[in-house]
């Protein structure tokens, strides 16, 4: 059960041709939907996230030219409520954790130094329940039967009495779906982080946009259950009859709240926290200096989530609760700015003792710093109870949402694209039109979302289908609509820019950027293996020790540790990255893809009310299951296995 | 009937309300104390914006020459401690000021007046004046009247979903959740009319849910109130007679109009209709034409609301609506 | 990097708690233990919305309860039991403990769905209702994923896939069994015993 680590191949090109035969996917169809290569799987991601984008911003843009005048009827009030439950939804879980674990998965084991994820499978399962869950809510829309009470689905407006249709059925088991997506590549973030760095990189080493993901793996593993159950209990209310919010039986409508917010704000933070690690990762490299007080933004990361946990009660300061627990409340979610400060502020120290490299990567990165300013501010006010019984509910905080949820979640991002795709493709996108990109998008996003506080301290409600003349509205919304449309101009550039650059981009070379992590020191796209050899860690910034280690010790790239007996990879211990395993990695399989459409049988079964499917799905979700756990002699898991 | 400095400042409030729904400016004691808050922190923010702003494009446009390869944090670690502590200052000053308006608006300074029961239904509002004497609790909807100078209770039923009431001149919003009695308060500094909304998502026609909260002398006041407790007045010519028996037959099932067979409790009371300045919630103003069209088809009006198409003949819309324009 | 010592001899694959299959597991019982937290909150917080008197009997019958506590609690130690006779190559051991903890775990069940038979109330009579098959129902539906698992890891242990190195499925198996073990335990407090105390 142990082995001596072989020396090194003779020859680098001899190692080179048996990884590749070891570790790539077959081609074909069957290849495609078995593939288990973190890379293949964080494409994916991104590429699914970035559909649901491009729906969710019509969505949007539909909404808003029913808003662009006063007491238009584009669209009924029906189909309006739709239309924004459905834009919620697809942004917050469609869109902005997907596209976060794409560049995750894509990036870590590559950052890390290890051949794929903790769990390869289980990754690929991750990603075909999210893509089954999206389309199974999608269904629901495209039959006239999406979700129509928001993406915080109050109840009992969500309860059968109120809302009779499938709308909420479609949602609610669509949602308990995507939670198991979220779970199982949660739990694969948080092993991989722990377990799967390189040899001595040491918990001090991380690379720094892996803490984001970190915090917000854990931050999901714990607060997902709460919104499955949620809808899970919100469900059987409207199907098996139960009484858990319904007020006739003893329920209690704010039971749903307490449940959804204690999901619901850590969300809001797993949805960002990743994106401000893409923003520190990319503001460092591109300043051409390591990251100021690297370890002080890595604990408020941390800190920003543990604090995370203790403010879901701001979203419910107008429900009648005794004043000490909203001041309690009032108090953690003005504190919870704080650590938020820090990261600001690292940020502009970085590029002010820097030597920046202005790419239009950059100019993504630095707007993320002005808007996550803005959307912070605005945060802290209506972390204020007395004003937020004011601004809660209205636009304000419409424009609040929007600036943290693009500011930083979609401007990081199309930075992190900007920044990535050469590694992911070989090629460079274009400046040029990157610039017209930027811009456009930045103009674009304050044109429609600045006046909007506005619109919201002038008392527009949130979720009105329409509003009448007269109120001081008018001219707000119209700069709302044509701003909103510049900016999907702007995204259209960067889809545009992104065909260009898949055709005929430049070449990229290893490290375009000068960039310090160890994902540049591999070839641009990254071979099958990822690594020839694990590299052994001595420093945070690998690539750039010969000016920020010039007399410390040396990262090694090229090592003896080869690893060619099928598929290998390195453990080591979590905190101080020793050796602790060779890890048999699972090659190419379809379990994970037959476990998800068992799932999807399940989930289809249920809301027809079909036991027969839900039966015949359960069956072959625990068959894939079995299958998958099996104990194998090459994953060294049975007794005697070789070596 | 109503002294002319008091009408002048009624329009001088709703004048000065050509944003009727706008927290900018308040009208009192509540919205008074939240008001500089809000504004501190207003200016606050956008002075920490254009702070970051600027750093931002000097630490973007300053000279490069004397900088070197940086490795270690220098004197770049500065920045971080004081913007970590300026910025901690700000936020420990708002929550201190946050906390200590939050307990002069959570509840009055002097005793309350009047209590008012108002219910949230989809998608209107229910408002019932209580009195310890029974015969002068009343019901009305969608305007409710309060005197100036003196604290309000507002207790707030929840009835079918959530709605959130909000009278943003007067005070920030309070839920109304099925199952529990939420207690808020509002006082008005001076007469006027000032809009309500509802502002919790609550169904199709959650952007058609307003009301009207009307300021009025304590004099003015209690000749409202007494006029809303006398019963509706006998129709009077034949056609409001024809009127009003065809508003039992067709309309008592759901409206009230106190002293007919009129009686139903799932709409709106109509008993004093006409002293009202907006139907349909405050989604259109009371006038003859609306009310007439309103009553022929309320689903073109406020598409998907409870009240049903009645397919009510010519004759019988115009005699209806004969009565309706009787309940002053 | 003087850490890693190269030559060294490192364990490969499923290697007991170095496994990455464990730390799974640990990440599985996190998410799991979160999800009856939420349950229990759910419980609690309706309990104190609505006061002592939502509940439908103050002093539980635990002429059930209580002895079917036991023959879990009983099947935390075959499992036990199990796992060590593994770790030592007893697989006569091993085998027959899990079997015990399998019967164990049907007993459990067999006697939990009887008492629901017995209770007055159901999951659509009212919000306690609703609590007490849910809660109860999300126990149940652990024990029984467990019983699956550990009848897998049985049919291994028999084919001779486990031995003294190689026991993964045995140790995810044997913790996952304890953890359900002890969401009982507050499950049955919760149900069981609270209420004694108003």
């Amino acid at each position: 059960m142990s082995t001596v680590l072989p020396a090194a191949f003779d020859s680098a090109a001899v190692a080179e041709d048996v990884l590749e035969e070891t570790w790539r996917t077959e081609p074909g169809l069957i290849g495609w939907l078995g593939s288990v290569d973190h890379k293949e799987i964080g494409k994916r991601y991104l590429v699914t996230s970035f559909l649901f984008l491009v729906a969710g911003g019509l969505e949007a843009l539909y909404m808003r030219v029913q808003l662009a005048k006063p007491d238009q009827q584009v669209l009924t009030p029906e189909q309006y409520d739709q239309l924004f439950s459905m834009h919620g939804m697809t942004m917050i879980f469609l869109y902005a954790l997907p596209v976060l674990s794409g560049f995750s998965n894509y990036l870590w084991p590559l950052l890390f130094g290890s051949r794929d994820m903790a769990f390869p499978r289980l990754n690929a399962a991750s990603y075909w329940t999210y893509l089954a869950a999206g389309l199974f809510m999608y269904a629901g829309f495209a039959l006239g039967q999406g979700p129509n009470d928001g993406w915080f689905n109050y109840v009992p407006y969500a309860e059968r009495d109120f809302n009779p249709g499938l709308n909420m059925d479609f949602y609610a088991l669509g949602m308990i779906f995507l939670g198991v997506s979220t779970t199982v590549g949660a739990v694969n973030f948080v092993v991989t982080f722990l377990r799967m760095r390189a040899p001595g990189m040491s918990i001090e080493k991380v690379p720094i946009m892996t803490w984001g993901t970190l915090t917000a793996s854990i931050a999901n593993i714990l607060v997902v259950p709460a919104v499955s159950l949620a809808f899970f209990l919100l469900w059987l209310d409207r199907q098996a009859g139960t009484h858990f919010f319904d007020v006739d039986g003893g329920g209690q409508p704010l039971l749903w709240q307490h449940l959804f917010w204690m999901f619901g704000h850590p969300w809001v933070y797993a949805i960002v926290l990743p994106a401000i690690g893409m923003t520190s990762e990319g503001l460092q490299a591109l300043c051409r200096r390591p990251l100021v007080c690297f370890e002080l933004v890595a604990l408020a990361t941390v800190a920003t989530m543990v604090l995370g946990f203790g403010v879901w009660v701001h979203h419910m300061f107008a429900t009648g609760l005794p004043a000490l627990a909203l001041s309690f409340f009032s108090g953690a979610s003005i504190i919870i700015a704080v650590p938020s400060v820090v990261a600001i502020f690292a940020w502009i120290a970085t590029i002010w003792s820097g030597r920046p490299n202005r790419t239009t990567a950059f100019l993504f990165f630095v707007s993320v710093i002005v808007l996550f300013v803005i959307g912070g501010v605005s945060g802290v006010m209506t972390g204020s109870v007395p004003l937020d019984w004011q601004l809660t509910d209205t636009y304000f905080v419409v424009a609040h949402l929007h600036y943290v949820l693009i500011g930083i979640n979609l401007f990081a991002v199309v930075g992190g694209l900007y920044f990535w795709f050469p590694k992911m493709t070989g090629r460079l996108l274009d400046e040029r039109l990157g610039r017209w990109n930027f811009w456009t998008m930045f103009v674009g996003f304050n044109l429609a979302f600045l006046p909007m506080h506005v619109t919201g301290l002038l008392g527009m409600p949130r979720r009105i289908y329409t509003y009448p003349a007269g109120y001081g509205w008018d001219t707000l919304n119209l700069v709302t609509s044509v701003g909103s449309f510049v900016f999907a101009v702007g995204v259209l550039l960067l889809l545009v820019n992104i065909a260009r650059g898949l055709r005929s981009g430049a070449p990229a070379g290893a490290n375009p950027w000068d960039a310090p992590t160890l994902e540049w020191s591999v070839p641009s796209p990254p071979p099958s293996y990822n690594f020839a050899t694990i590299p052994i860690i001595a420093s945070r910034h690998p690539l750039w020790e010969p000016v920020t280690a010039a007399d410390g010790e040396r990262s090694r790239l090229r090592t003896e540790l080869v690893l060619t007996e099928g598929r290998e990879t390195l453990a080591t211990s979590a905190l101080d990255a020793e050796l602790d395993l060779v890890v048999k990695m699972p090659g190419d399989t379809l379990s994970p893809f037959v476990l998800t459409v068992g799932l999807s049988a399940g989930f289809v079964g249920l809301l027809l009310g079909a036991a027969w499917l839900v039966v015949a799905g359960a069956l072959l979700t625990a068959a894939a299951t079995i299958a998958w756990l099996w104990p194998r002699r090459e994953l060294a898991q049975v007794a005697g296995a070789p070596r | 009937m109503m002294p002319a400095s008091v009408a002048a400042r009624i329009v001088a409030a709703s004048a000065s309300a050509a944003e009727p729904l706008s927290y900018l400016r308040a009208y009192g004691p509540r919205a008074d104390r939240t008001l500089p808050l809000t504004w501190a922190l207003l200016v606050v923010s956008i002075a920490v914006v254009v702070t970051i702003c600027v750093l931002v494009v000097v630490a973007l446009v300053r000279s490069r020459a004397n900088v070197q390869s940086a490795t270690g944090d220098g004197r770049a670690v500065a920045w971080v401690y004081v913007g970590v502590a300026a910025s901690s200052f700000l936020l420990a000053g708002t929550l201190v000021w946050t906390v200590r308006v939050l307990a002069t608006v959570n509840a009055p300074s002097q005793p309350v007046g009047l209590t008012i029961e108002v219910t949230g239904e989809q998608w209107w509002w229910k408002v019932r004046y209580l009195d310890a004497d029974p015969s002068r609790t009343v019901t009305t909807a969608n305007e409710i009247h309060i005197t100036t100078g003196t604290p309000v209770r507002v207790q707030l039923v929840g009835a079918d979903v959530i709605h959130s009431f909000w009278v943003p001149a007067l005070a920030g919003k309070t839920d109304t959740v099925p199952g529990q009695v939420n207690t808020t308060w509002i006082e008005a500094s001076q007469p006027g009319r000032y809009r309500g909304q509802c502002t919790e998502y609550c169904g199709v026609q959650h952007a058609h849910m307003g009301f009207e909260v009307v300021a009025e002398t304590p004099d003015a006041f209690a000749r409202w109130l007494d006029a809303q407790i006398a019963p509706a007045a006998a129709a009077a010519t034949p056609d409001a007679q024809r009127g009003e028996q065809a508003f039992e037959f067709r309309c008592g099932a759901c409206h009230t109009v106190r002293g007919t067979a009129a009686g139903g409790s799932t709409a709106p009371d109509l008993t004093h209709l006409m002293s009202r300045q907006t139907i349909a919630a405050a989604a259109a103003p009371n006038e003859p034409a609306m009310l007439a069209a309103w009553m022929a088809n309320p689903q073109a009006i406020k598409p998907g609301n409870h009240m049903p198409t009645l397919q009510l003949s010519g004759a019988e819309l115009g005699e209806i609506e004969a009565y309706l324009l009787t309940l002053h | 990097m003087s850490a890693v010592v190269l030559g060294e001899r490192v364990p490969v694959g499923g290697a007991g708690r170095r496994s990455i299959g464990w730390w799974g597991l640990v990440t599985l019982i996190a998410t799991e233990g979160a999800l009856f937290a939420y349950l229990l909150f759910s419980y609690y917080y309706v309990f104190v919305q609505l006061g002592p008197s939502w509940l439908p009997e103050r002093t539980p019958s635990l002429g059930l309860a209580l002895p079917n506590t036991l023959i879990l609690l009983a099947s935390s130690a075959t499992v036990w039991l199990a796992e060590r006779g593994v770790r030592r190559g007893a697989r006569g051991v091993a085998l027959a403990s899990l079997a015990a903890t399998l019967v164990l775990g049907v007993v459990f069940t067999a006697i939990q769905i009887f008492e629901w038979k017995t209770k007055p109330y159901s999951m659509r009579s009212g919000a306690y209702g609703s609590m007490y098959f849910t809660i109860t129902g999300f126990h149940m539906a652990h024990v029984a994923a467990g019983i699956v698992a550990l009848a897998l890891v049985f049919v291994w242990c028999a084919a001779g896939y486990l031995d003294r190195e190689r026991h993964v499925p045995m140790l995810i198996g044997a913790a996952y069994w304890h953890f359900v073990d002890v969401v009982w335990l507050f499950v049955f407090a919760t149900f069981y015993l609270v209420p004694r105390l108003w």
